[in-house]
Parts: structure tokens; sequence; C-alpha cells
């Protein structure tokens, strides 16, 4: 492994940095609060600058709102709060208050997959991807680590046009991306070079996909691993470039497989380079109780469960070729 | 721009524009009907009297700004624009066209003049003007903040989250229009959902409460008078209106919400609105 693990730390907490440091070096940046900031990582943003902290209670199509007439009086706000609530329960609002009007506000998707773990099936977002993505003007994005959750939610606040969606989880992982890799919207990262397959992986699924990479390197299969941090727009390049060289292509994902990363792979390839796929992320159903780890493994989606997978796919190309 | 007090040229104005507002969806052949000419009265007094406006530099930052939340009556707001000289009258024969900029219900992306925000999908008006007013307190700006609203629309959840918010953060700078006319398209609103005790519900969410008769001229500035002397909290006006009003054949007729006249039908109705504005001016 060519990556090092510093400490475990959740997105959200990267999440909440970025928007502090975005804070600091813009004065026109607003958060706006869904009762829950602390769970969000917003609370950081709202100490540091009280008069641009706006909260609004449980009311997230609100929220949706008056973060729209925030950006058309030319202020620059973040709405957060879970993706559930943020990218699901307010997508009207989002698509006609803020995309139709092409607003730059900055969509906060909190406590996104299955990694949730027990608070069950209605705070596990599976497919906030899907709805945010289908939506004109909207940027998604979808970052490893805490790293790259700051990196990208700064650079989503202060560079960015538009509306755009960033998605997070909440449990500690792997903090890994290292300082010198180059983070840039809409370009996928090569984490790891491969001939044998690819694997494409978003979130916090990154890091099981290299684990996975090192566990097929035992076995003699050199698998490229691709962070898929900007799911929209997508990095059709670097999927078509894995494709051609490559020629199996898997997605890893916590959500549903319908509509999200894996969908949006398959669309690239269906035209222009069909290669064999597989999608790996839930499939067709909604969550439930359990931790992490039980969740993670039960929908596949855990490293060896990843390598052990992989390397059938791969084994049976290679025998049916 | 100037504002007009005469009630009289006020009445004429806005008239005119229900003519033309009957003109634009007869040659659109689809549209809302009702609604539009139920709001001519409001829509005059607001842009020709109550408003800071320059329609020669539309987006001047000191404006104030109009949240048009209902979408579907963007006929009597197209013509108001258009009277108050924001664009060519001639454009408004453009409705609902293929590349007009006069879409079906109002959109940013059209670059339209005037135009402050996308509408349509009721109930999302009173968030944005709630957004701008805190901005605006925010940056101790005095800029004002108008929304209109349908009674029907007045039961999306939505509303009253905003409503909600603007009181607690007591934004005395929104005054939120209710068209008032009693019906929606499924018909009466007491039988469609029940609104009632309507003043009694914005006063419990903490705004100040005015009524007024959407058709009396001097009745709308005086209720726009009592909004901006109000302090401390935002303001309804719950403007009791007609819908189809300057049409006696059509007025309180639910069918016309959203329904267009035919030519034959616009050249009567155009015959109705010149006498009843001779009789409307008598009263004055
Ligand atoms: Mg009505």
């Amino acid at each position: 492994m060519i990556y090092n693990k510093r400490e475990n730390r959740p997105t959200r907490a990267g999440f909440g940095e970025g928007l502090l440091e975005a804070g600091l070096q813009n004065h026109h940046v607003f958060a706006i609060g869904a009762d829950i900031t602390a769970s969000v990582g917003v609370d950081r943003f709202a100490q540091a600058f009280p008069d641009r902290f706006v909260s609004l209670g449980i009311a997230e199509q609100n929220c949706a709102g008056v973060a729209a007439g925030m950006a058309l009086m030319d202020k620059t706000p973040v709405f957060t709060t879970y993706a559930v609530f943020s990218a699901i329960r307010a997508t009207d609002q989002i698509r006609i208050s803020i995309c139709y009007n092409n607003l730059h506000v900055l969509i906060g998707g909190a406590h996104a997959g299955i990694s949730v773990g027990p608070d069950g099936a209605t705070h596990q977002a599976l497919e906030d991807i899907a709805v945010m993505r289908c939506l004109p003007n909207m940027t998604v994005l979808s970052p490893c680590d805490a790293t790259q959750a700051s990196i990208l939610t700064r650079m989503a606040i202060l560079e960015e046009k538009g509306p755009v969606y960033l998605r997070f989880g909440r449990e500690a992982v792997a903090d890994f991306t290292p300082p010198e890799l180059e983070t840039r919207i809409g370009k996928a990262q090569l984490l790891q070079p491969g001939n044998h397959l690819t694997l494409i992986a978003t979130g916090h699924m990154v890091w099981e996909a290299l684990k996975a990479a090192e566990m097929l390197s035992l076995k003699g299969i050199n698998a490229r691993v691709i962070n898929m941090h900007t799911i929209k727009p997508i990095d059709t390049d670097a999927i078509l470039k894995a494709a051609k060289e490559t020629r199996l292509i898997i997605s890893i994902e916590e959500h549903q497989v319908s509509g999200g990363l894996g969908s949006a792979i398959a669309e690239v390839l269906v035209e222009n380079c069909p290669v064999r796929m597989e999608r790996i992320g839930i499939p067709d159903c909604f969550g439930e109780s359990g931790k992490p780890e039980e969740l993670l493994d039960k929908y596949g989606l855990t490293a060896e469960k990843i390598a052990r997978k992989a390397e059938s796919i791969y084994r049976t190309t290679q025998i049916s070729s | 721009m100037i504002k007009i007090s005469d009630p009289r040229k006020l009445l004429n104005i806005s008239y005119q524009t229900r003519a033309l507002i009957v003109k634009m969806l007869s040659a659109a052949g689809s549209g809302h009907t009702g609604a539009s000419l139920g709001l001519a009265d409001i829509f005059t007094c607001l842009y020709f009297n109550e408003l800071n406006h320059n329609p020669e530099n539309p987006v001047w930052p000191d404006r104030d700004r109009v949240i048009l939340s209902i979408g579907h009556v963007a006929p009597v707001f197209y013509a108001t624009l258009a009277q108050a000289g924001y664009f060519e009258k001639s454009e408004l024969f453009t409705l609902r066209k293929f590349g007009s900029r006069l879409q079906g219900h109002p959109g940013l992306d059209s670059r339209l003049p005037g135009i402050e925000t996308s509408s349509g999908s009721l109930g999302q008006g009173l968030s944005i003007a709630t957004g701008m007013a805190i901005v605006a307190k925010k940056s101790s700006s005095d800029i004002r903040v108008f929304s209109i609203h349908g009674d029907g629309e007045l039961q999306e959840g939505q509303i009253w989250e905003a409503a909600m918010a603007a009181a607690h953060y007591n934004l005395d700078n929104i005054t939120a229009i209710v068209d008032l006319n009693g019906v929606q398209i499924d018909g009466p609103t007491r039988e469609v959902m029940h609104l009632e005790p309507l003043a009694a519900k914005w006063q419990a969410f903490g705004w100040n409460v005015i009524g007024c008769d959407g058709h009396n001229i001097s009745g709308i500035l005086n209720a726009f008078r009592q909004a901006r002397a109000n302090s401390g909290k935002p303001s309804v006006i719950l403007a009791r209106t007609i819908m189809g009003k300057g049409i006696k054949t059509i007025e309180n007729d639910h069918h016309w919400h959203g329904r267009a006249p035919s030519p034959a039908e616009a050249i009567e109705f155009l015959c109705q609105i010149e006498e009843i504005f001779r009789d409307e001016l008598a009263k004055i």
C-alpha cells in the first residue's frame, strides 16, 4: 500500500474545517443551521461567525429557499443537514429556487451512506447522488476522506459557480490523501496504477478499494484504483482510459446501485466503450440498524468482499476470453 | 421611478393592464386568466406607487425586491412590468411561445428585466423573501422585500415554515401580499381546504396583519402605508379580491383559473373591461 493512514477522522470534520476556512477568507459566506449544527460540522463556523450563521430550525424546505434568497443578494450560503433531509426532503426547493435560478449555494449532505449505522434506514442517505446529479446546473461532490472533504468544501464555496451538492459521512474513517495530491473538481484521481481491472470508488469506499487492490496484488491481479470525488461532471476521460486499458470496471459506492456512481460510469461506458462492468452498492433496498462494519459487510462494501468479488469476475472474464 | 398617487390615474393603468392580460392570453392560447385579472389593481399600486425601483436599471442594487411566489399569475406580472417600462409592450404577445423571454411561469434564466426569481412550484417565495430580508438587515440596507401569494398557496407547509422564520428574525422589511380570492382550481378554498381564521393564523405566527379591499385603490395604498409604518414584525396584507375582476361574466368562476379566452371571447371581454372601468372611475 502506497498510502498511509494518518489517523481516523470523520469526513464531516473535514467539511466543518473547510467551511470555517472559506468563512475566514470570504466574509460573504453564510451558513444555515437546521438544528443539527454540531452533528454536521457547522458549529465551528457558527461560533466563529455568529453574524453569518442563521438558525432556521427543523424546516429544510425553508432552509433551501432562504439560501436561494441569500444567494440572490450576492451572498454564498451553505445549507447543511443530514443528506436525507437536504438532498431528499428539500428536492423541489433545490430544483426550482436554487438550480433553475442557477444560484451559487453549497448544499451539504451529512451522514450519507449505509455507514451511518444504528440510526437505521430513515437516516441512511442512499439515493441522494441519484437525485442531485440529474438536476441541471448542479455539481455533485463526494470526498474520500476528511482532508479531501476540507479541500473540496473550500473549493466549492470559494471557486465554483452555481449550485453544488457535497455529501459526506458520519463515521471516523482513514484520513490518507497526501497533501501533495492535486484535487480538482471534475478531475478523477488515479490513486493506484494497474492494468487487469479498475476499481472506481467514491467517498469512504475509496480506502476500501485501495485495501482491496492490495489484497488482489497478492493474487497476481493488478487493480487500478480511481477516486471519483466528483460525480458530476463525471471525468469521462479517466473512465474511458481505464476501460480501454483494463477492460473491466467495478464501481463501489455507499449508495443505491441505480442512479449513483455506478450508473454515471455505465452511461459513459455504454455510449463510448462498452466493457464488462460490475456495480457494487446497495441493491435497490432500504438499510437497517447495525454497526457500520456489519452493514458494510452485508452489502459487500468491505475491502475483503470487494477483493473477492473482483477476483471472481476477473477470473471469469479470463476464462471466457 | 416617479410615483403616481392619483387613484384615477392608477385605476386607468390597472384597467389598461387588464386589457393587456386578455390580449396576451388570447394570443398565447393558454394561461391563467382569473387571478391575473384579480391582481391588476394591487400590482398597479405596488409598481406605480409603493416600490422603489428603476425600470431603466433593473439590477440597481438598492431596489426593493418583488418575489412573485405564484408564478402562474405571470400575465399580470409581465403586463405590469411592460407598463412600467421594463420592456416593450409588444413583447407581451410572445407569452408562452417558443423562444420567448415570457415563460409560462417566470424563469430567471430568461433574463427578462424585472424578474427576481423563477417561480411556479407553489409555496417557495416567502422563503426566498426571508433570505433576502435577512441579508438586507445584516447589511443595514433599507431595501424592502414584497412577496405575492395566492390563498390556495397558503395550504403549502413551506409558507408557514417561512412565516415562523420571518417573525423569529423580526423581518419588518418583508411585506407579504395574499390574493384572497377564495377560490382555487378545484373550487372554493373553504371546500378544498379551509384556511380560516386566516388573520388569526398570521397573528399567531407573529405577523402584523393588514386587511384591504384589493380593488379599492385608496384602500390598497393605505394598506401599503400601514405596512411601511410598521416596525418589529413582518407584515402581511390580506387583500380581498375577485377572481376575474373587470369581466362580469367570469368573476368568481374558478373554471377561469387556468383558462385563456378565445379570440371571440377576448373581444367581448375587452368591451366589458371598458365598461367596468367607466363604472369604477365614477366611484372615485
Ligand atoms: Mg385563490
